[in-house]
Protein backbone atom coordinates (compact mmCIF):
# COMPACT_ATOMS: atom_id res chain seq x y z
CA UNK A 1 0.00 0.00 0.00
CA UNK A 2 1.46 3.36 -0.97
CA UNK A 3 1.11 6.51 1.06
CA UNK A 4 -1.67 7.99 -1.10
CA UNK A 5 -3.85 4.92 -0.59
CA UNK A 6 -3.09 4.96 3.12
CA UNK A 7 -4.12 8.61 3.32
CA UNK A 8 -7.37 7.99 1.42
CA UNK A 9 -8.23 5.14 3.78
CA UNK A 10 -7.40 7.32 6.76
CA UNK A 11 -9.67 10.11 5.44
CA UNK A 12 -12.44 7.62 4.68
CA UNK A 13 -12.28 6.15 8.18
CA UNK A 14 -12.12 9.63 9.65
CA UNK A 15 -15.24 10.60 7.68
CA UNK A 16 -16.98 7.39 8.75
CA UNK A 17 -16.11 8.27 12.35
CA UNK A 18 -17.70 11.70 11.97
CA UNK A 19 -20.75 10.16 10.28
CA UNK A 20 -21.15 7.57 13.03
CA UNK A 21 -21.08 10.40 15.59
CA UNK A 22 -23.65 12.40 13.56
CA UNK A 23 -25.87 9.33 13.14
CA UNK A 24 -25.75 8.49 16.85
CA UNK A 25 -26.55 12.13 17.70
CA UNK A 26 -29.58 11.98 15.40
CA UNK A 27 -30.77 8.67 16.83
CA UNK A 28 -30.48 10.01 20.38
CA UNK A 29 -32.51 13.09 19.43
CA UNK A 30 -35.07 10.84 17.76
CA UNK A 31 -35.32 8.55 20.79
CA UNK A 32 -36.00 11.57 23.00
CA UNK A 33 -38.64 12.80 20.60
CA UNK A 34 -42.25 11.84 21.50
CA UNK A 35 -43.47 9.38 18.86
CA UNK A 36 -46.54 11.35 17.83
CA UNK A 37 -44.86 14.71 17.36
CA UNK A 38 -43.34 14.98 13.93
CA UNK A 39 -40.07 16.89 13.73
CA UNK A 40 -39.28 17.94 10.16
CA UNK A 41 -35.92 19.49 11.17
CA UNK A 42 -34.73 16.18 12.59
CA UNK A 43 -35.98 14.25 9.56
CA UNK A 44 -34.15 16.61 7.20
CA UNK A 45 -31.00 16.21 9.26
CA UNK A 46 -31.27 12.41 9.23
CA UNK A 47 -31.85 12.12 5.48
CA UNK A 48 -28.92 14.48 4.95
CA UNK A 49 -26.65 12.33 7.11
CA UNK A 50 -27.82 9.24 5.23
CA UNK A 51 -26.95 10.76 1.88
CA UNK A 52 -23.50 11.70 3.23
CA UNK A 53 -22.92 8.05 4.07
CA UNK A 54 -23.58 7.27 0.44
CA UNK A 55 -21.36 10.11 -0.75
CA UNK A 56 -18.41 9.13 1.43
CA UNK A 57 -18.78 5.51 0.34
CA UNK A 58 -18.97 6.39 -3.38
CA UNK A 59 -16.21 9.00 -3.44
CA UNK A 60 -14.01 6.91 -1.14
CA UNK A 61 -14.39 3.83 -3.35
CA UNK A 62 -13.76 5.89 -6.49
CA UNK A 63 -10.60 7.42 -5.02
CA UNK A 64 -9.32 3.98 -4.00
CA UNK A 65 -9.89 2.70 -7.54
CA UNK A 66 -7.77 5.62 -8.70
CA UNK A 67 -8.17 7.57 -11.91
CA UNK A 68 -10.64 5.25 -13.74
CA UNK A 69 -12.90 5.16 -10.68
CA UNK A 70 -12.92 8.93 -10.28
CA UNK A 71 -13.47 9.57 -13.99
CA UNK A 72 -16.42 7.15 -14.10
CA UNK A 73 -18.03 8.55 -10.98
CA UNK A 74 -17.88 12.17 -12.10
CA UNK A 75 -18.83 11.41 -15.71
CA UNK A 76 -21.96 9.76 -14.34
CA UNK A 77 -22.55 12.71 -12.00
CA UNK A 78 -22.28 15.07 -15.00
CA UNK A 79 -24.77 12.98 -16.95
CA UNK A 80 -27.26 13.00 -14.08
CA UNK A 81 -26.78 16.74 -13.48
CA UNK A 82 -27.16 17.59 -17.18
CA UNK A 83 -30.32 15.50 -17.34
CA UNK A 84 -31.74 17.29 -14.31
CA UNK A 85 -31.03 20.77 -15.67
CA UNK A 86 -32.03 20.17 -19.29
CA UNK A 87 -35.35 18.70 -18.15
CA UNK A 88 -36.23 22.17 -16.88
CA UNK A 89 -34.73 24.42 -19.58
CA UNK A 90 -36.43 25.96 -22.61
CA UNK A 91 -36.13 23.90 -25.74
CA UNK A 92 -37.85 23.29 -29.06
CA UNK A 93 -37.81 20.38 -31.42
CA UNK A 94 -35.26 22.29 -33.50
CA UNK A 95 -32.80 21.82 -30.63
CA UNK A 96 -33.21 18.06 -30.51
CA UNK A 97 -29.98 17.20 -32.33
CA UNK A 98 -27.98 19.87 -30.48
CA UNK A 99 -29.23 18.55 -27.12
CA UNK A 100 -28.52 14.96 -28.10
CA UNK A 101 -24.98 16.05 -29.01
CA UNK A 102 -24.61 17.75 -25.64
CA UNK A 103 -25.36 14.42 -23.95
CA UNK A 104 -23.69 11.97 -26.27
CA UNK A 105 -20.80 13.93 -27.82
CA UNK A 106 -19.82 16.95 -25.73
CA UNK A 107 -20.04 15.21 -22.35
CA UNK A 108 -17.99 12.11 -23.29
CA UNK A 109 -15.39 14.18 -25.17
CA UNK A 110 -14.92 16.52 -22.22
CA UNK A 111 -14.23 13.55 -19.94
CA UNK A 112 -11.89 11.96 -22.50
CA UNK A 113 -9.90 15.21 -22.69
CA UNK A 114 -9.79 15.43 -18.89
CA UNK A 115 -8.74 11.78 -18.69
CA UNK A 116 -5.94 12.34 -21.20
CA UNK A 117 -4.86 15.40 -19.26
CA UNK A 118 -5.10 17.70 -22.28
CA UNK A 119 -5.30 20.87 -20.19
CA UNK A 120 -5.17 23.21 -23.18
CA UNK A 121 -8.26 21.56 -24.64
CA UNK A 122 -10.59 20.65 -21.77
CA UNK A 123 -10.48 24.15 -20.27
CA UNK A 124 -11.76 25.67 -23.54
CA UNK A 125 -13.63 22.81 -25.22
CA UNK A 126 -17.06 23.67 -23.81
CA UNK A 127 -16.90 27.50 -23.64
CA UNK A 128 -15.35 27.79 -27.12
CA UNK A 129 -16.15 24.81 -29.30
CA UNK A 130 -19.42 23.55 -27.81
CA UNK A 131 -20.85 27.04 -27.25
CA UNK A 132 -20.16 28.10 -30.84
CA UNK A 133 -20.98 24.81 -32.53
CA UNK A 134 -24.23 23.70 -30.83
CA UNK A 135 -26.17 26.90 -31.72
CA UNK A 136 -25.16 26.31 -35.35
CA UNK A 137 -26.74 22.88 -35.19
CA UNK A 138 -29.93 24.40 -33.72
CA UNK A 139 -29.98 27.25 -36.26
CA UNK A 140 -29.77 24.84 -39.18
CA UNK A 141 -33.24 23.56 -38.28
CA UNK A 142 -34.55 27.08 -38.77
CA UNK A 143 -36.79 27.83 -35.79
CA UNK A 144 -36.06 31.37 -34.57
CA UNK A 145 -38.68 31.41 -31.83
CA UNK A 146 -37.01 32.16 -28.46
CA UNK A 147 -33.71 31.14 -30.02
CA UNK A 148 -31.51 33.13 -27.66
CA UNK A 149 -33.30 31.78 -24.58
CA UNK A 150 -32.99 28.20 -25.80
CA UNK A 151 -29.31 28.54 -26.66
CA UNK A 152 -28.43 30.42 -23.47
CA UNK A 153 -30.18 27.93 -21.20
CA UNK A 154 -28.55 24.95 -22.89
CA UNK A 155 -25.15 26.61 -22.52
CA UNK A 156 -25.69 27.26 -18.82
CA UNK A 157 -26.64 23.63 -18.36
CA UNK A 158 -23.41 22.49 -20.05
CA UNK A 159 -21.38 25.01 -18.05
CA UNK A 160 -22.69 23.84 -14.69
CA UNK A 161 -23.22 20.14 -15.29
CA UNK A 162 -20.27 19.27 -17.51
CA UNK A 163 -17.62 22.02 -17.47
CA UNK A 164 -17.72 22.68 -13.72
CA UNK A 165 -18.23 19.08 -12.60
CA UNK A 166 -15.38 17.84 -14.81
CA UNK A 167 -13.00 20.16 -13.01
CA UNK A 168 -13.16 17.88 -9.97
CA UNK A 169 -11.47 14.93 -11.74
CA UNK A 170 -9.34 17.47 -13.64
CA UNK A 171 -7.52 18.08 -10.36
CA UNK A 172 -5.78 14.74 -10.97
CA UNK A 173 -4.09 16.11 -14.06
CA UNK A 174 -2.34 18.94 -12.19
CA UNK A 175 1.40 18.51 -12.17
CA UNK A 176 2.55 19.91 -8.83
CA UNK A 177 6.27 19.76 -8.05
CA UNK A 178 7.06 17.31 -5.24
CA UNK A 179 3.41 16.19 -4.94
CA UNK A 180 3.63 13.27 -7.34
CA UNK A 181 0.57 11.03 -7.65
CA UNK A 182 -1.04 12.50 -4.57
CA UNK A 183 -3.23 14.91 -6.57
CA UNK A 184 -6.11 12.46 -5.98
CA UNK A 185 -6.14 13.78 -2.45
CA UNK A 186 -6.99 17.28 -3.71
CA UNK A 187 -10.42 15.90 -4.64
CA UNK A 188 -10.98 14.66 -1.11
CA UNK A 189 -9.75 18.02 0.23
CA UNK A 190 -12.09 20.07 -1.98
CA UNK A 191 -15.20 17.98 -1.33
CA UNK A 192 -14.60 17.76 2.41
CA UNK A 193 -13.90 21.44 3.13
CA UNK A 194 -16.80 22.65 0.96
CA UNK A 195 -19.31 20.20 2.45
CA UNK A 196 -18.20 20.89 6.01
CA UNK A 197 -18.44 24.64 5.37
CA UNK A 198 -22.01 24.13 4.11
CA UNK A 199 -22.97 22.04 7.12
CA UNK A 200 -21.71 24.62 9.59
CA UNK A 201 -23.22 27.48 7.57
CA UNK A 202 -26.57 25.68 7.93
CA UNK A 203 -26.01 25.00 11.64
CA UNK A 204 -24.84 28.50 12.64
CA UNK A 205 -27.36 30.12 10.31
CA UNK A 206 -30.13 28.41 12.30
CA UNK A 207 -28.53 29.26 15.64
CA UNK A 208 -27.30 32.83 15.35
CA UNK A 209 -28.27 33.94 11.84
CA UNK A 210 -30.01 37.33 11.65
CA UNK A 211 -29.07 39.20 8.48
CA UNK A 212 -30.19 37.48 5.31
CA UNK A 213 -27.83 37.65 2.34
CA UNK A 214 -30.52 37.51 -0.31
CA UNK A 215 -33.94 37.97 1.30
CA UNK A 216 -36.73 36.48 -0.76
CA UNK A 217 -34.38 33.92 -2.25
CA UNK A 218 -32.65 31.92 0.42
CA UNK A 219 -32.59 31.62 4.21
CA UNK A 220 -28.78 31.95 4.12
CA UNK A 221 -27.44 34.57 6.54
CA UNK A 222 -24.18 36.53 6.72
CA UNK A 223 -23.54 35.15 10.21
CA UNK A 224 -23.95 31.56 9.03
CA UNK A 225 -21.82 32.14 5.99
CA UNK A 226 -18.95 33.74 7.94
CA UNK A 227 -18.99 30.91 10.49
CA UNK A 228 -19.13 28.35 7.67
CA UNK A 229 -16.20 29.85 5.77
CA UNK A 230 -14.10 30.24 8.93
CA UNK A 231 -14.83 26.60 9.88
CA UNK A 232 -13.85 25.51 6.38
CA UNK A 233 -10.57 27.43 6.76
CA UNK A 234 -9.82 25.80 10.12
CA UNK A 235 -10.69 22.38 8.72
CA UNK A 236 -8.58 23.11 5.63
CA UNK A 237 -5.61 23.98 7.81
CA UNK A 238 -6.08 20.71 9.72
CA UNK A 239 -6.06 18.85 6.41
CA UNK A 240 -2.95 20.72 5.19
CA UNK A 241 -0.92 17.48 5.41
CA UNK A 242 -2.72 15.99 2.39
CA UNK A 243 -2.17 19.11 0.24
CA UNK A 244 0.85 20.80 -1.31
CA UNK A 245 -0.35 24.19 -0.01
CA UNK A 246 1.17 24.41 3.48
CA UNK A 247 -0.96 25.29 6.50
CA UNK A 248 -1.77 28.91 5.62
CA UNK A 249 -2.18 28.12 1.94
CA UNK A 250 -4.56 25.25 2.74
CA UNK A 251 -6.67 27.51 4.96
CA UNK A 252 -6.90 30.18 2.25
CA UNK A 253 -7.72 27.67 -0.49
CA UNK A 254 -10.39 26.09 1.72
CA UNK A 255 -11.86 29.51 2.54
CA UNK A 256 -11.95 30.58 -1.11
CA UNK A 257 -13.60 27.31 -2.22
CA UNK A 258 -16.15 27.40 0.55
CA UNK A 259 -17.06 31.03 -0.18
CA UNK A 260 -17.47 30.42 -3.92
CA UNK A 261 -19.50 27.31 -3.14
CA UNK A 262 -21.91 29.20 -0.91
CA UNK A 263 -22.58 31.90 -3.49
CA UNK A 264 -22.88 29.14 -6.09
CA UNK A 265 -25.60 27.63 -3.95
CA UNK A 266 -27.44 30.97 -4.12
CA UNK A 267 -27.21 30.95 -7.92
CA UNK A 268 -28.59 27.42 -8.07
CA UNK A 269 -31.41 28.38 -5.70
CA UNK A 270 -32.28 31.35 -7.92
CA UNK A 271 -32.48 29.09 -10.98
CA UNK A 272 -34.73 26.64 -9.12
CA UNK A 273 -37.00 29.46 -7.92
CA UNK A 274 -37.23 30.81 -11.44
CA UNK A 275 -38.42 27.40 -12.66
CA UNK A 276 -40.74 26.96 -9.68
CA UNK A 277 -39.22 23.74 -8.41
CA UNK A 278 -37.92 22.86 -4.98
CA UNK A 279 -35.45 20.21 -6.06
CA UNK A 280 -33.82 19.40 -9.38
CA UNK A 281 -35.10 15.84 -9.36
CA UNK A 282 -35.89 12.96 -7.05
CA UNK A 283 -32.89 10.82 -7.74
CA UNK A 284 -31.72 10.69 -4.13
CA UNK A 285 -34.71 10.03 -1.85
CA UNK A 286 -35.44 13.03 0.36
CA UNK A 287 -32.47 14.90 -1.04
CA UNK A 288 -33.47 15.94 -4.53
CA UNK A 289 -30.99 15.38 -7.31
CA UNK A 290 -27.27 15.52 -7.92
CA UNK A 291 -27.25 19.26 -8.44
CA UNK A 292 -29.02 19.84 -5.10
CA UNK A 293 -26.50 17.67 -3.36
CA UNK A 294 -23.33 19.01 -4.93
CA UNK A 295 -24.16 22.58 -6.00
CA UNK A 296 -21.45 24.23 -3.91
CA UNK A 297 -18.77 21.72 -4.91
CA UNK A 298 -19.75 22.19 -8.57
CA UNK A 299 -19.19 25.96 -8.40
CA UNK A 300 -16.05 25.70 -6.28
CA UNK A 301 -14.32 23.13 -8.51
CA UNK A 302 -13.17 25.32 -11.45
CA UNK A 303 -12.04 28.12 -9.11
CA UNK A 304 -10.15 25.67 -6.91
CA UNK A 305 -8.59 24.14 -10.02
CA UNK A 306 -7.52 27.49 -11.47
CA UNK A 307 -6.14 28.81 -8.17
CA UNK A 308 -4.13 25.63 -7.63
CA UNK A 309 -2.84 25.76 -11.19
CA UNK A 310 -1.91 29.43 -10.92
CA UNK A 311 -0.17 29.35 -7.55
CA UNK A 312 1.23 25.83 -7.24
CA UNK A 313 2.32 24.55 -10.64
CA UNK B 1 -41.44 -24.02 -25.38
CA UNK B 2 -44.17 -22.18 -23.53
CA UNK B 3 -41.91 -21.94 -20.50
CA UNK B 4 -39.08 -20.58 -22.64
CA UNK B 5 -41.36 -17.91 -24.15
CA UNK B 6 -42.51 -16.86 -20.69
CA UNK B 7 -38.93 -16.67 -19.51
CA UNK B 8 -37.95 -14.60 -22.55
CA UNK B 9 -40.94 -12.32 -21.95
CA UNK B 10 -39.79 -11.66 -18.40
CA UNK B 11 -36.24 -10.90 -19.53
CA UNK B 12 -37.48 -8.51 -22.22
CA UNK B 13 -39.83 -6.85 -19.71
CA UNK B 14 -37.04 -6.28 -17.21
CA UNK B 15 -34.76 -4.93 -19.95
CA UNK B 16 -37.40 -2.44 -21.06
CA UNK B 17 -37.87 -1.31 -17.47
CA UNK B 18 -34.14 -0.91 -16.84
CA UNK B 19 -33.69 0.92 -20.15
CA UNK B 20 -36.53 3.31 -19.32
CA UNK B 21 -35.04 3.98 -15.89
CA UNK B 22 -31.51 4.49 -17.18
CA UNK B 23 -32.43 6.86 -20.00
CA UNK B 24 -35.30 8.90 -18.57
CA UNK B 25 -34.89 8.23 -14.84
CA UNK B 26 -38.66 7.71 -15.06
CA UNK B 27 -40.35 8.07 -11.72
CA UNK B 28 -43.85 7.85 -10.31
CA UNK B 29 -45.56 10.65 -8.42
CA UNK B 30 -48.34 9.02 -6.37
CA UNK B 31 -50.32 12.19 -5.88
CA UNK B 32 -53.85 10.84 -5.53
CA UNK B 33 -53.46 7.11 -4.89
CA UNK B 34 -51.21 4.75 -2.99
CA UNK B 35 -49.12 2.19 -4.88
CA UNK B 36 -51.19 -0.73 -3.60
CA UNK B 37 -52.66 -3.59 -5.62
CA UNK B 38 -56.28 -2.53 -6.18
CA UNK B 39 -58.27 -2.96 -9.32
CA UNK B 40 -57.90 0.24 -11.31
CA UNK B 41 -58.17 1.63 -14.78
CA UNK B 42 -55.27 4.00 -15.40
CA UNK B 43 -56.31 6.43 -18.12
CA UNK B 44 -53.47 8.43 -19.58
CA UNK B 45 -52.51 11.04 -22.14
CA UNK B 46 -50.99 9.63 -25.30
CA UNK B 47 -48.26 11.50 -27.16
CA UNK B 48 -45.78 8.78 -27.97
CA UNK B 49 -45.44 5.04 -28.31
CA UNK B 50 -43.33 5.09 -25.17
CA UNK B 51 -46.23 6.22 -22.95
CA UNK B 52 -47.44 2.74 -22.12
CA UNK B 53 -43.99 1.25 -21.34
CA UNK B 54 -43.30 4.28 -19.09
CA UNK B 55 -46.44 3.76 -17.00
CA UNK B 56 -45.76 0.03 -16.94
CA UNK B 57 -42.16 0.61 -15.77
CA UNK B 58 -43.03 2.75 -12.76
CA UNK B 59 -45.61 0.34 -11.34
CA UNK B 60 -44.26 -1.81 -8.49
CA UNK B 61 -43.82 -5.51 -9.44
CA UNK B 62 -47.01 -6.75 -7.76
CA UNK B 63 -49.09 -4.18 -9.63
CA UNK B 64 -47.25 -4.71 -12.90
CA UNK B 65 -48.20 -8.39 -12.86
CA UNK B 66 -51.92 -7.63 -12.71
CA UNK B 67 -52.04 -4.68 -15.11
CA UNK B 68 -53.03 -5.10 -18.77
CA UNK B 69 -52.60 -2.25 -21.24
CA UNK B 70 -55.44 -1.93 -23.74
CA UNK B 71 -53.81 -1.58 -27.15
CA UNK B 72 -54.60 -1.64 -30.83
CA UNK B 73 -54.39 -5.06 -32.45
CA UNK B 74 -53.38 -3.61 -35.83
CA UNK B 75 -50.25 -2.10 -34.23
CA UNK B 76 -49.21 -5.01 -32.03
CA UNK B 77 -49.83 -7.79 -34.52
CA UNK B 78 -48.00 -6.14 -37.40
CA UNK B 79 -44.92 -8.37 -37.13
CA UNK B 80 -43.62 -11.28 -35.06
CA UNK B 81 -41.56 -9.17 -32.68
CA UNK B 82 -44.50 -6.91 -31.82
CA UNK B 83 -46.78 -9.92 -31.53
CA UNK B 84 -44.40 -11.24 -28.90
CA UNK B 85 -43.82 -7.97 -27.01
CA UNK B 86 -47.42 -6.73 -26.96
CA UNK B 87 -49.39 -9.78 -25.85
CA UNK B 88 -46.65 -11.64 -23.96
CA UNK B 89 -44.36 -9.05 -22.37
CA UNK B 90 -46.97 -6.40 -21.58
CA UNK B 91 -49.90 -8.84 -21.51
CA UNK B 92 -51.93 -6.38 -23.61
CA UNK B 93 -55.67 -6.61 -24.14
CA UNK B 94 -55.67 -6.31 -27.92
CA UNK B 95 -58.69 -4.62 -29.41
CA UNK B 96 -59.57 -4.22 -33.04
CA UNK B 97 -60.47 -0.65 -33.91
CA UNK B 98 -61.89 -1.41 -37.35
CA UNK B 99 -65.66 -0.89 -37.38
CA UNK B 100 -66.35 -3.84 -39.68
CA UNK B 101 -65.05 -6.36 -37.16
CA UNK B 102 -67.73 -8.13 -35.16
CA UNK B 103 -65.66 -8.78 -32.08
CA UNK B 104 -66.46 -5.71 -29.95
CA UNK B 105 -63.57 -4.09 -28.03
CA UNK B 106 -65.70 -3.32 -24.99
CA UNK B 107 -66.53 -7.01 -24.45
CA UNK B 108 -62.85 -7.87 -24.26
CA UNK B 109 -62.18 -4.98 -21.88
CA UNK B 110 -65.05 -5.95 -19.57
CA UNK B 111 -63.87 -9.56 -19.65
CA UNK B 112 -60.37 -8.47 -18.58
CA UNK B 113 -61.86 -6.41 -15.74
CA UNK B 114 -63.95 -9.38 -14.62
CA UNK B 115 -60.77 -11.47 -14.44
CA UNK B 116 -59.57 -8.96 -11.85
CA UNK B 117 -56.98 -7.25 -14.02
CA UNK B 118 -56.21 -3.56 -13.84
CA UNK B 119 -56.03 -1.74 -17.18
CA UNK B 120 -54.03 1.02 -18.81
CA UNK B 121 -56.03 2.88 -21.45
CA UNK B 122 -55.53 5.93 -23.62
CA UNK B 123 -58.99 7.48 -23.89
CA UNK B 124 -57.95 9.89 -26.66
CA UNK B 125 -57.96 6.85 -28.91
CA UNK B 126 -54.98 7.97 -30.95
CA UNK B 127 -51.63 9.58 -30.37
CA UNK B 128 -52.00 13.30 -29.83
CA UNK B 129 -49.91 15.09 -32.46
CA UNK B 130 -51.49 18.51 -31.93
CA UNK B 131 -50.43 21.40 -29.71
CA UNK B 132 -53.49 20.90 -27.49
CA UNK B 133 -52.65 19.02 -24.31
CA UNK B 134 -55.48 16.50 -24.81
CA UNK B 135 -57.76 15.37 -27.63
CA UNK B 136 -61.47 14.80 -26.87
CA UNK B 137 -61.98 11.47 -25.08
CA UNK B 138 -63.72 8.52 -26.72
CA UNK B 139 -66.68 6.91 -25.00
CA UNK B 140 -64.81 3.77 -23.86
CA UNK B 141 -63.82 5.15 -20.47
CA UNK B 142 -67.42 6.10 -19.73
CA UNK B 143 -68.71 2.69 -20.74
CA UNK B 144 -66.19 0.94 -18.51
CA UNK B 145 -67.04 3.17 -15.57
CA UNK B 146 -70.72 2.54 -16.14
CA UNK B 147 -70.42 -1.23 -16.52
CA UNK B 148 -68.05 -1.77 -13.56
CA UNK B 149 -68.68 1.14 -11.16
CA UNK B 150 -66.50 -0.31 -8.37
CA UNK B 151 -63.30 0.01 -10.37
CA UNK B 152 -61.24 3.14 -9.65
CA UNK B 153 -60.57 5.24 -12.74
CA UNK B 154 -57.17 6.84 -12.14
CA UNK B 155 -56.04 9.86 -14.18
CA UNK B 156 -52.39 9.27 -15.15
CA UNK B 157 -50.28 12.00 -16.72
CA UNK B 158 -47.05 11.12 -18.53
CA UNK B 159 -44.85 14.24 -18.71
CA UNK B 160 -41.94 15.22 -20.98
CA UNK B 161 -42.12 12.37 -23.44
CA UNK B 162 -42.71 14.71 -26.37
CA UNK B 163 -39.39 16.36 -25.59
CA UNK B 164 -37.57 13.09 -24.98
CA UNK B 165 -38.58 11.68 -28.35
CA UNK B 166 -40.38 14.17 -30.63
CA UNK B 167 -42.01 12.72 -33.71
CA UNK B 168 -39.52 12.15 -36.48
CA UNK B 169 -36.41 12.12 -34.29
CA UNK B 170 -34.17 9.08 -33.98
CA UNK B 171 -32.09 9.63 -30.83
CA UNK B 172 -34.01 9.83 -27.53
CA UNK B 173 -32.92 12.61 -25.19
CA UNK B 174 -32.24 11.41 -21.65
CA UNK B 175 -34.54 13.88 -19.90
CA UNK B 176 -36.46 13.05 -16.73
CA UNK B 177 -39.93 11.62 -17.35
CA UNK B 178 -42.54 11.78 -14.59
CA UNK B 179 -45.72 9.71 -14.36
CA UNK B 180 -48.28 11.36 -12.07
CA UNK B 181 -51.19 9.37 -10.65
CA UNK B 182 -54.16 11.47 -9.55
CA UNK B 183 -57.20 10.84 -7.37
CA UNK B 184 -59.55 8.20 -8.80
CA UNK B 185 -62.89 9.20 -10.30
CA UNK B 186 -66.12 7.25 -10.87
CA UNK B 187 -69.17 7.73 -13.06
CA UNK B 188 -71.76 9.50 -10.90
CA UNK B 189 -75.34 8.40 -10.82
CA UNK B 190 -77.27 9.87 -13.69
CA UNK B 191 -74.18 11.57 -15.13
CA UNK B 192 -74.30 11.92 -18.90
CA UNK B 193 -71.54 10.63 -21.11
CA UNK B 194 -70.39 14.09 -22.15
CA UNK B 195 -70.35 15.44 -18.59
CA UNK B 196 -68.34 12.49 -17.38
CA UNK B 197 -65.83 12.62 -20.22
CA UNK B 198 -65.38 16.34 -19.66
CA UNK B 199 -64.79 15.74 -15.95
CA UNK B 200 -62.35 12.91 -16.69
CA UNK B 201 -60.43 15.09 -19.10
CA UNK B 202 -60.20 17.89 -16.53
CA UNK B 203 -59.06 15.41 -13.86
CA UNK B 204 -56.28 14.25 -16.17
CA UNK B 205 -55.18 17.77 -17.09
CA UNK B 206 -54.98 18.61 -13.37
CA UNK B 207 -52.15 16.07 -13.00
CA UNK B 208 -49.85 17.99 -15.32
CA UNK B 209 -46.73 19.15 -13.48
CA UNK B 210 -46.82 22.95 -13.18
CA UNK B 211 -46.39 24.63 -16.50
CA UNK B 212 -42.94 26.11 -16.95
CA UNK B 213 -41.89 28.76 -19.37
Amino acid sequence: MNSTTADILLLAFGSFGILIALTILGEILRARQPVHEPNPMLDTYMTRVQSWWGMVAFIGAALLLGKPGVMTLFAFASFAALREILTLTAKAQADHLALAMAFFVVLPLQYIFVGLGWTGLFTVFIPVYAFLFLPMVSALRGDPQRFLVRVAETQWALMIAVFCVSHVPALMSLDIAGYGDRSLLLIAFLVMVVQLGDLLDFFFGRRIGKHKIAPGLSPKTWEGMICGVVSAMVFGALLAWITPFGVIGAALMAGASSLVGMFGNLVVTAIKRDRGVKDWSHLIPGQGGFVDQLDSVIFAAPIFYQLTKFFYT
Amino acid sequence: MKFLRQFAARIVGQSIRIFARAITAVRADWKGIEPVPRQRVYFANHTSNADMPMIWSVLPPAMRRTVRPVAAADYWLKNKLRAFVGPEVFNCVLVDRRPEVKDRPMDKIIAALDEGSSLIIFPEGNRNMTDDPLLPFKAGLYNMGLARPDVDLVPTWVANLTEIMPKGEVIPLPLICTVTFGEPIHVREGESKDDFLKRASEALLAQRPEART
